[in-house]
């Protein structure tokens, strides 16, 4: 009940500071230019519209929604304490975790709202100019944005874990942008190079696997990429698909710990903190 | 007496520095205490203690029957807090803020909102709180913290920033809550405001509570001098009239005022010899010695033993 409160709250705020504006907007307005410009170099011939916007509205999901995960969460706990908001609303009746999953539930509908329809537009944009849609690629659509906002919840929960135990603002700010560079951009290309030098000697393909386990933007991207066979050809990945063992349960199992563990460790920490 | 809050034995640290130092007192049902000290005294550190925002470092404490430092919050429904400099979520409306605060005390919205208006919120109550000026802040902090009838208050500086009039309402209400059983704990500076409404004082300095007691107990504690004013008639400008003590001090203020600090059970025999004087005493003022004077001097005595 407590939790329910709280994420209602979260919301209520959210709207009225226009959180929820901003995210759709910038996520339906960039999801509409790539559905209409990302088509122009594969042409409408024989090429199913929905599965092209698939590949490129993922991509774009691990740039974007990450970092506007971490923007809304980053400053939920320390924020609060340095507002002297949360001074008071711990004099309430409520446990601090209770405060903590209320606020995830709060952030996570505000997200999960502004991606469905963000990227719902897109999809509704392809049906209303005609194109053919059939239900594989709907699947896989849904798949897509429902893969996003579990994206979007992992990183909401790193985004507590920073700022439950950081000191001040500024610092949650300045490690969350880093951790959104290394996850985000830094790994791959540092994961790439190694499998580059290592030319397959040590690295294995267990080890392969456990490395893109380890961060949640690769787990993200290989249910997307791979996860669907008409989708993976389109994104050049049918290759990675078939060598890879990792099925879509592991994937999203490992999405999963990515939110539920950081969670976790939030809570932990803001539990022992004093203010 | 039943006790509502009960701190035993309470020590806590950050770091090298002593905030509470072995601080132990339980406050009782329809207590209106006051909590002084200047700034740094540990006033702040014992409230956030009692709502379990830090742990001790030694020592227990409990709060209407809860651990506050094992988590625990079952009583806090009945807890009411306002902190010093207060502050809201900027984008939400006074109402909503209350309605939410409301919600997580499970009490009536419609009820809460009435609480603004005892307050004097009224119309602002339909605006965000980011256009709030400070005292409306504090009206607003002062009525969440009385949702849901509270049977502790914990009141951190309450009245600053409030005008007189909101003040004056202000003791009434929290006046009337004591009255019906609530302990009200308050902190203030506003030293000669709390002299006639607190039926009892503690006086924490550097972390040590150095006084205890009714404003009467302190008084006779201190062993202070009452200050006897009298409007004497025909007296030169620096001549002391003739039944003056020899072994109490005594003072001209102006042209026909003289002062006697006269010692706690001699005011009576001293009246009896001014009166007894004649019809030259025009007038006569008994001040007793005020919440200030008190404070300062415990102050000094804590300072002088090591």
């Amino acid at each position: 009940m407590n939790v329910l409160i709280i994420a209602a709250k979260e919301i209520h705020q959210a709207i009225r500071n226009r959180w929820v504006l901003a995210a759709t907007l910038l996520l339906a307005g960039l999801a509409l230019s790539l559905t209409f410009l990302g088509s122009a170099p594969t042409g409408n011939v024989g090429v199913r519209a929905l599965d092209v916007v698939i590949v490129s509205l993922s991509s774009l999901t691990i740039f974007l929604v990450p970092l506007i995960a971490l923007l809304i969460s980053h400053d939920a706990v320390v924020g609060e304490m340095e507002r002297g908001t949360m001074l008071l609303l711990l004099s309430y009746p409520v446990a601090r975790w209770q405060v903590l999953l209320g606020k995830f539930l709060g952030h996570l509908a505000v997200l999960g709202f502004a991606t469905c329809l963000g990227y719902g537009a897109a999809a509704g944009a392809l049906a209303a100019t005609g194109s053919d849609i059939d239900s594989d690629s709907l699947l896989a659509f849904a798949a897509m944005v429902g893969s996003s906002v579990l994206l979007g919840a992992a990183f909401v929960a790193i985004g507590y874990l920073v700022s439950a135990l950081v000191r001040d603002r500024g610092t949650a700010a300045g490690i969350c942008i880093g951790l959104w560079l290394l996850l985000v951009l830094i790994y791959d290309m540092a994961l790439l190079g190694v499998l580059a030098l290592d030319q397959g000697r040590s690295i294995s393909a267990t080890v392969l696997n456990a490395l893109l386990l380890s961060n949640p933007t690769d787990a993200y991207r290989l249910i997307n990429l791979t996860g669907f066979a008409n989708v993976s050809t389109f994104a050049g990945m049918a290759g990675l698909a078939q060598s890879t063992s990792l099925t879509i349960p592991v994937l999203l199992a490992a999405l999963l710990c990515w939110t539920l563990l950081p969670l976790g460790l939030a809570a932990l920490a803001f539990s022992r903190r004093e203010l | 007496m039943t006790g509502t809050v009960r701190v035993s034995e309470v020590t806590k640290t950050y770091g090298r520095l002593t905030a509470v130092r072995d601080a132990s007192f339980t406050l009782g049902q329809g207590e209106l205490v006051a909590l002084i000290g200047h700034n740094g005294a540990g006033k702040t550190t014992l409230m956030k203690l009692m709502l379990g925002l830090i742990r001790p470092t030694s020592g227990s404490i409990e709060v209407l029957g809860d651990n506050p430092a094992a988590g625990e919050f079952a009583g806090r429904r009945q807890l009411g807090y306002l902190p010093e400099n207060v502050s809201f979520d900027p984008a939400l409306t006074g109402r909503e803020t209350q309605a939410f605060y409301a919600r997580l005390k499970r009490e009536p919205v419609a009820k809460a909102l009435e609480l603004l208006d005892a307050v004097g919120l009224g119309a602002a109550s339909r605006r965000r709180v980011n256009t709030y000026s400070k005292g409306m802040r504090q009206r607003l902090g002062l009525a969440q913290a009385l949702l849901g009838h509270p049977r502790v208050l914990l009141l951190d500086e309450p009245t600053t920033g409030l005008d007189p009039e909101l003040r004056q309402t202000f003791y009434d209400i929290i006046a009337r809550l004591a009255a019906g059983g609530a302990t009200v704990l308050l902190s203030s500076h506003a030293l000669t405001e709390l002299e006639e409404r607190a039926g009892r004082v503690i006086i924490m300095n550097r972390g040590i509570k150095v006084a205890d007691g009714s404003i009467d107990e302190l008084r006779r504690l201190a062993r202070l001098p009452t200050r006897i004013r009298l409007r004497v008639a025909g007296l030169a400008p620096s001549e002391l009239p003739g039944w003056a003590p020899k072994d109490a001090t005594c003072r001209r203020l102006n042209g026909h005022i003289v002062e006697i600090d006269a010692a706690p059970e001699r005011k009576i025999e001293l009246l009896h010899r001014a009166t007894a004087a004649g019809n030259s005493v025009e007038d006569v003022d008994v001040v007793p010695p005020t919440l200030d004077e008190l404070y300062a001097h415990f102050l000094r005595q804590s300072e002088q033993a090591p």
